[in-house]
């Protein structure tokens, strides 16, 4: 296998061809930020949280799904992308209902990380206040729309790695939300086998188990990726 | 395999709806469609136009029946059903009235249009009226720009509209429906 | 069937034609005019009057001139009769053994006609869309049956790229570039794809093709097809377009009787099949990767590029997609040469573009015009101009594109000079707003498009467009202030740099060119208490 050498924020790096930009910034111990991103899982690139800026292409390009090629030069930090950034989780915090004061996530949570990473304190947006469902039909886990950021990451691993599919995103645009079944109350799933794969995915409190409360949500997501490892690499031992 | 088919489809029908005759005739023309294409995942698009089609609408038993035929996840097919404007999944009023809203249309008063009908039904672009005659609904640009603005009435494309003329139509509709 | 029988069904349908050829337009716009029930009417009159020897009436595609629809023309004199009744139609047929007829006599040798290059539209409006022999009469499938017996593909593709046709579609990539990329892919599985889910709000000369002339699509499609090395193309159409839809199916269907599509084209070893797939109301699917993912019936988020479509598209075959106008070039490029293709409008934009002329203007349709003319002929000499009134702006490219005012009506129209000035080609829209219109109204216009159109699967478009919906509603209720406008400028150019597909990045737009050349219309939505606070705080 060919190795691709580049600069990622002045720092000389070689990645293996194929690799992506995240993935050769993460061996370089460069961190670049990320939402929708789940290792395990296929890529989509939603969220925006990743792009970088690569010198000579005018296009800022997502880290999580560009490869690298040999003798780019990259920036991952710039003061640009850390405003796009900031407003990213700005336009988000105004979109759904996030209060962090009575979430299972609080302290726990991507988003909440991701705003204390880009020094977001308050939005300059209007908050939107939708109107969203929550179910907490199924026994063990509850879903929250209110929390849901739309990264899709519960319905990739639901289909991907569970191969159950009981998730999709019905609807588009502003009114986009996530779905189970037809529609149907998650409990009258047939396809769910309640391995709680998308709570482990989740990246705020939107998917939950039952039971626990402000504060309290806990993610095993070793799991998922001893799961992926075990199928695609045939390595059976955490 | 043909005959696993035709029963299932007897035993949907019946559990689905009531009345059996046309809708075992309407699955018929379902099922020829899906047969056409072979069971194929990536024609549920077209399906569900046949689907919309035939019923009217696309009703939750038929988007589970074209989803457990084609064997496709149910959130997948509800996914693909709601995403796309123009699969309905509610009935549709006897009556349709689409006025065009391309920006040729907008210009020359479509939008005008569209609240003189909603003001007189009382319904919103996108609804029904509660006795079930007239559907009102927008669309983005039917490429009639020529003879902008544009009004479909029951798919018959109309041209020059104004406000008035509209409405008249629309009267007429729901004098049908007393008079009936 | 070989060439001697190809030219054989043209030289015989050349000899059924009578020598006068009533033209009746049955495109959407003048059938929602009436149109049929005109070409009836004509038809009755021949009957009635004895002339079948040698009058026939002829249901054509689209001339163009919508707004004065429905349209009959005469050849060979070339007599245009506009608005014409059916209660008049008779009048026209009378007239031709010495009549007078009723309806409004039009000139065919206005501006709006005279000023046109017809290359996409040589055949519209002349030849039946629903028979491929008129399309063979007209030297149809012969540049097809040259591609398949005189050039290798890789020639084909160089003649293509020598042309410099450019994407149609908007983004006016070099399609021979295009063309080379996807036909160098390794695999045998690679599909051709015509894009005509034309979404754009004002725009519908992609419909008047596939309407009017549906072979030269085919044609082009198939061209396509051996020099990219793919046996199968799948047609894209907009449901909202049920006529073209059912004119494509019955060229198709005419098409593989003769052998022209299938297996062993022209009896070659060259097989090509089309299919069509209906759209079903997703503007975003015009995008090429949504449309592919819609193909695949799925929902239409588009996906990231690279990888594009060339390399890895529909079911991660290399594919190319080409919108129709695009591929409504192909034929004559072969037929014509690319030299000659070449020396029509300017260095870097080549050929004509076909605009659909609408809004407040007096001449109302369809042009095609060489790249390069200036906007002020399309819209003053060609368009008329504005009845009872002035321009203000010219929308182009719809909700990607952007107003240009009155003041710049000089501009060139090609894809650089419109791009440069904030604008773009787009598809083909150009709506024309007066002084009555105003420029923050036509950008909340567009905006709520975007909104109501963004799939929702990234976040600055999604979550973004409705922001910037509510800022142009606040500042159109005169609630705005000055720091709304920066949050409104802000935040565009950040849609526009972090967006996933062209729908977003190109969404901001309309509000950033009417930022850009009507501030006033901002400014003076802003309340005076509001300006008076910017400028202490400004002074402080």
């Amino acid at each position: 296998m060919s190795v691709k050498t580049l600069t990622i924020n002045n720092t000389p790096v070689a990645a293996e061809e194929g690799k992506t930009i995240l993935e050769a910034a993460k061996e370089a111990g460069i961190h670049i930020p990320t939402l929708c991103f789940l290792e395990g899982v296929s890529t989509v690139a939603a969220c925006r949280m990743c792009l970088v800026e690569i010198e000579g292409i005018n296009k800022l390009l997502p880290a999580c799904v560009t490869q690298v090629t040999e003798a780019i030069v990259v920036h991952t930090n710039t003061p640009k992308l850390q405003e796009y950034r900031r407003m990213v989780i700005e336009l988000l915090f105004a979109e759904g209902n996030h209060v962090c004061s009575i979430c299972v996530a609080n302290g726990n949570c991507e988003l909440q990380n991701l705003a204390i990473e880009v020094g977001m304190d308050h939005t300059r947006f209007p908050y939107r206040f939708p109107k969203r469902s929550v179910d907490v039909s199924h026994p063990q886990f509850g879903i929250d729309r209110n929390r849901c950021i739309l990264c899709t990451r519960c319905v990739r691993v639901c289909g991907e790695i569970e191969g159950a599919h009981v998730w999709d995103v019905a609807q588009r645009g502003a009114d986009a939300y996530i779905v189970s079944g037809l529609s149907q109350p998650w409990s009258e799933v047939e396809a769910c086998t309640s391995c709680g794969k998308c709570v482990d995915a989740c990246p705020t409190g939107a998917i939950f188990r039952k039971g626990t409360t402000t504060a309290e949500k806990q993610r095993d997501r070793a799991k998922l990726q001893f799961l992926v490892d075990a199928r695609e690499k045939h390595e059976w031992t955490r | 395999m043909q005959s696993i088919t035709t029963k299932t489809k007897t035993s949907q029908a019946q559990t689905g709806k009531s009345k059996k005759s046309p809708v075992d005739k309407r699955l018929k023309a379902l099922d020829i469609a899906m047969k056409r294409n072979h069971h194929h995942q990536h024609a549920l698009i077209e399906i569900l136009h046949k689907a919309q089609e035939s019923f009217g609408y696309l009703e939750p038993e038929i988007l589970q029946y074209i989803a457990r035929q084609l064997k496709l996840p149910l959130s997948r097919v509800y996914g693909v059903a709601t995403f796309y404007h123009l699969f309905s999944l509610n009935p549709s009023g006897v009556h349709s009235c689409v006025v065009c809203l391309g920006t040729a249309c907008y210009v020359k008063g479509g939008g005008k249009i569209t609240s003189a009908i909603e003001e007189e039904l009382g319904i919103h672009a996108g609804e029904t009226t509660s006795d079930k005659q007239v559907s009102l609904m927008t669309a983005r640009c039917i490429g009639a720009c020529g003879i902008a603005p544009a009004v479909v009435f029951d798919d018959i494309v109309t041209g020059k509209q104004e406000p008035e003329k509209v409405l008249q139509k629309i009267k007429a509709w729901q004098s049908e429906v007393i008079g009936d | 069937m070989d060439l001697s029988e190809l030219l054989k069904i043209g030289d015989r349908e050349k000899k059924q034609q009578k020598s006068i050829r009533v033209h009746c337009c049955t495109s959407t716009g003048c059938q929602a005019a009436n149109s049929l029930s005109v070409k009836n009417n004509l038809a009755n009159a021949v009957q009635e009057l004895g002339l079948s020897d040698r009058v026939e009436v002829v249901g054509v595609g689209c001339m163009g001139f919508c707004g004065r629809g429905p349209l009959v023309q005469i050849d060979p004199e070339d007599i245009l009769y506009e608005v014409v009744t059916p209660e008049e139609a008779p009048s026209i047929i009378d007239a031709l053994s010495g009549g007078v007829a009723k309806p409004i006599q039009g000139n065919s040798q206005h501006p709006f006609f005279a000023r046109q290059m017809r290359i996409v539209r040589q055949h519209t409006g002349k030849v039946d869309p629903e028979r491929i022999e008129e399309y063979i009469a007209v030297g149809g499938y012969q540049s097809l049956y040259k591609v398949l017996y005189e050039m290798t593909p890789a020639e084909v593709v160089s003649e293509i790229s020598k042309s410099g046709l450019r994407g149609r579609g908007g983004g006016g990539y070099p399609t021979g570039l295009k063309w080379a990329t996807v036909a160098k892919m390794p695999g045998d599985q690679k599909y051709v794809i015509c894009n005509g889910d034309e979404g754009d709000p004002g725009a519908f000369m992609d419909r008047s093709v596939l309407e009017s002339d549906p072979h030269l699509v085919l044609e082009g499609m198939v061209i396509a097809g051996y020099a990219v090395g793919a046996n199968h193309g799948y047609i894209y159409v907009r449901a909202e377009y049920p006529l073209a839809i059912q004119r494509l199916q019955k060229a198709i269907q005419q098409a593989k009787k003769y052998g022209i599509l299938g297996s062993q084209i022209f009896e070659s070893p060259f097989d090509f099949k089309i299919d069509i797939r209906i759209g079903a109301g997703a503007f975003v699917c015009g995008e090429e990767t949504a449309l592919i993912q819609s193909i695949e019936g799925k929902r239409g988020n588009p996906v990231p590029r690279p990888p594009y479509p060339a390399e890895s598209g529909l079911w991660k075959c290399p594919t190319l997609i080409n919108n129709v106008e695009t591929l409504a070039n192909v034929a004559t490029i072969i037929h014509q040469g690319a030299d000659w293709y070449a020396s029509i409008g300017t260095e870097n934009s080549k050929g004509t573009k076909i605009f659909a002329l609408t809004g407040k203007i007096r001449n109302n349709g369809l042009i095609e015009v060489p790249m390069g003319i200036s906007l002020r002929e399309i819209v003053e000499e060609m368009g008329g101009g504005v009845p009872d009134g002035e321009v203000k702006a010219v929308q182009t490219g719809g909700p990607s594109g952007g107003c240009i005012p009155a003041s710049m009506l000089d501009i060139p129209v090609d894809y650089d000079s419109l791009s440069k000035i904030g604008s773009m080609m787009g598809s083909g829209g150009m709506v024309v707003m007066d002084r009555a219109t105003s420029m923050v109204e036509v950008a909340q216009f567009y905006m709520q498009f975007c909104r109501e159109e963004s799939c929702g699967k990234c976040v600055p478009c999604r979550a973004g467009t409705v922001q910037l919906y509510s800022l142009l509603d606040k500042i159109l209720n005169k609630q705005g202030t000055q720091a709304d406008l920066e949050k409104l400028e802000t935040l565009c150019h950040m849609v526009k740099k972090t967006s996933l597909c062209g729908l977003g990045i190109s969404a901001p737009n309309p509000i950033l060119s009417t930022l850009r050349y009507f501030p006033e219309e901002y400014q003076e939505l802003i309340p005076a208490e509001s300006l008076n606070g910017k400028v202490r705080h400004g002074s402080s």
